[in-house]
């Protein structure tokens, strides 16, 4: 990469002690993106995925922290600043879309005046032009006859156009990153559709570089450029679209895929693939690499050492079936049709 | 798998349900407002055979739910009929149980995990708790997990026990409603292929209502697809997915995310659903149809039975679809 990162996050820990012990729900995490570009963050339930997003904007619920690592925004930290910094920094320099609309909303102000708001506080704009911008902005993001709706309440939207209206607010006052945490997860496929189209086309036009972070693998598939898989608060693979999800290397991965039932393709009376268990509690995560104990070709040293991220065509895998130690392993060993 | 010569387990016939949706009577006096009305189910109309596998599909607002609730009793047609047949393996009448989305809505967080699955069994000369365990280990739990609470389980192993819970009452009919789709990729395809796998042993019939047409692939050997409480297209799976009539299928076929489209740029469907109170007239479907013409503004399209399956649009019975 020729240009520096937007956001550069570097092995990116984050602790939450509890009475039963100190949890880590982000582990060792790091990860860049370019500008224009757009990660995708995959993970199922408890994997760290949108706990990587609260890190990066600094929006960690006490007693949470972050207690290691370096988030930077353009080269500068953004870990260790004072809440008022940072909140100039949050809706200004990083745009935020959240799973439900109607949380990202408030329901006693009209949409245009949390727009205006918005517009106001970061782009130091007057009420008229504030308005201008706003309406302009409401357009911008696909909303009908937007200069009469820009005085509806939240309510009076529905859920698709409520999102449209978190998107143009999050992208309001022009910001250099946008996070994306399972934008479309309560919206009808059809709607989901159109929302991913019109955040990938917005940031790719303003060049605002987006993490994207959701459970879905088809939305990935579609929308990003390179994908993060995490499990149990690691970054286990991490490389182009195209590998990650249509060859991945990391069994997890590959098991994700298997499991994701598709639309396409003659496989209607196949048997989906299942990885057997579920994602470990963070307060029992195993030894060694944490997916040991539900991966179909574990062998010994899985349970003794996590692997580090090793290279693996395009992408990097933290799986010591990349390790070039352990290549005789690699050709030795069949992939089990399913992995059960 | 089709109906054929073998009489239907489960016939809905013209099945309707309103709901009244009005405000309350003296804010309607004082507004000077007209009752409400939501027609959540128009004239619905399906079979299904033993042990198959049928689904309906659709997005919010299109009846799916409510369908599956008029069919297992917990809500009254407001039209139509449900015929529920006699059961070919035991000659007895039908039994049907449900599965719910929630796996932790639908179990009552006090009751041990065996008196939540024994809860049906009426023969007084089974051994419940042996039944329990029984059951636990047919949907691949343990039978020691029987005296646990369900806070103890993960949303995966819950539904496992919501489906131990059905099978209590040695159904013959299950009606599904989005059994996975509170759970993770890796979960959901356990419980699917475990529901699968029952299917077949048992030899039950499944209700399997989803918004996933991918899940819903993966399951059904027919399938129903809803657009606003009316069933626009009935067809044998594989027939569905191969060729599309109806242009709300293609459209949903269409805006799936798929694993293999990478950066794919084709355009968004258009439109949102409209309200259910206050429908689009004549199709529903026409305000984001790209085959809209004059007569589907107005005229609501009969269904058109083709062979092997049935299709409600003006476009395929002009022959304007191709």
């Amino acid at each position: 990469m020729t240009q520096s990162p937007v956001l550069s996050v570097t092995d990116l820990v984050v602790e939450i002690p509890t009475r039963r012990g100190v949890l880590r729900p982000v582990d060792s995490v790091s990860f860049d993106i370019a500008a224009g570009e757009v990660l995708g963050v995959v993970g199922e339930s408890g994997a760290g995925k949108s706990m990587t997003g609260s890190a990066v904007i600094g929006l960690i619920d006490p007693p949470g922290r972050i207690a290691s690592g370096e988030v930077r925004l353009n080269g500068a930290r953004i870990d260790n600043l004072r809440p008022s910094e940072m909140r100039r920094i949050r809706g200004k320099r990083i745009g935020m879309v959240f799973q439900d609309p109607m949380a990202s909303l408030n329901p006693l102000l009209t949409v245009g005046d949390q727009l205006e708001e918005t517009i106001q506080v970061h782009l130091g704009l007057r009420r008229a032009e504030a308005r201008k911008r706003a309406i302009a902005a409401l357009e911008e993001v696909g909303i009908p006859a937007a200069d009469r709706r820009i005085d509806s309440y939240p309510h009076e939207f529905s859920g698709g156009m409520r999102q449209r209206v978190v998107i143009a607010l999050a992208l309001a006052a022009e910001p250099e990153m946008v996070i994306a945490d399972e934008p479309t997860t309560a919206l009808d496929v059809s709607v989901q559709a159109q929302i991913v189209a019109l955040l990938r086309r917005l940031c790719r036009e303003r060049g605002a570089a987006v993490m994207l972070i959701t459970h879905d693998m088809g939305v990935i598939a579609e929308t990003a450029d390179r994908v993060a898989v995490m499990y149990a608060g690691r970054v286990v693979e991490i490389g182009p679209v195209r590998e990650v999800v249509g060859a991945p290397s990391h069994p997890y991965s590959v098991g994700l895929m298997g499991a994701t039932p598709s639309t396409s393709g003659d496989a209607a009376s196949e048997r989906l693939k299942q990885i057997p268990g579920a994602m470990p509690r963070l307060l029992s995560i195993p030894s060694g690499c944490a997916f040991h104990p539900r991966c179909p070709r574990a062998f010994d040293t899985c349970d003794r050492e996590a692997p580090p991220l090793l290279r693996s065509g395009s992408s990097l895998a933290a799986c010591w079936l990349c390790s070039p130690d352990h290549q005789h392993l690699v050709q030795s060993a069949t992939l089990p049709e399913a992995i059960e | 798998m089709t109906a054929g010569p073998r009489p239907a387990l489960v016939r809905a016939d013209h099945l309707g349900r309103v709901f009244d949706v009005s405000k309350p009577w003296l804010n309607r006096v004082l507004e000077g407002e007209d009752r409400k009305l939501l027609h959540a189910v128009t004239d619905v109309s399906f079979e299904i055979a033993p042990n198959e596998v049928y689904a309906l599909v659709g997005e919010s607002g299109s009846g799916k739910s409510t369908i599956g609730k008029m069919i297992v009793g917990l809500l009254q047609p407001t039209a139509g009929d449900i015929a529920i047949g006699e059961s070919p393996r035991t000659g007895r009448s039908t039994r049907l149980q449900m599965i719910f989305q929630s796996p932790f809505a639908s179990m009552n967080p006090r009751w041990r995990v065996r008196d939540i699955i024994a809860e049906t069994i009426a023969d007084p000369s089974i051994d419940r708790g042996a039944r329990a365990g029984e059951l636990l280990e047919k949907v691949g739990l343990s039978a020691e997990d029987a005296e646990k609470f369900p806070h103890e389980f993960s949303g995966g192993q819950r539904q496992r026990i919501a489906v131990a819970r059905a099978l209590a009452a040695d159904p013959d009919f299950i009606v599904c409603d989005e059994p996975t789709s509170a759970l993770d990729v890796s979960v959901q395809a356990q419980v699917l292929n475990l529901m699968r796998d029952l299917q077949e042993e048992l030899a039950l019939s499944y209700l399997f209502i989803s918004h996933d047409l991918a899940v819903v692939r993966y399951m059904a050997d027919r399938i129903g697809v809803l657009y606003l409480g009316r069933l626009v297209e009935d067809a044998p799976r594989d027939a569905l997915f191969a060729e599309p009539l109806h242009p709300y299928t293609r459209m949903l076929l269409e805006a799936a995310p798929r694993l293999d489209a990478f950066g794919r740029e084709a355009p968004p469907p258009q439109g949102e659903i409209p309200d259910p109170i206050d429908p689009p007239s004549g199709c529903a479907f026409h305000p984001r149809c790209p085959l809209a013409n004059r007569r589907c503004k107005t005229e609501a399209p009969r269904t058109l039975a083709l062979e092997n399956r049935c299709v409600a649009c003006h476009a395929v019975e002009e022959g304007r679809s191709a």
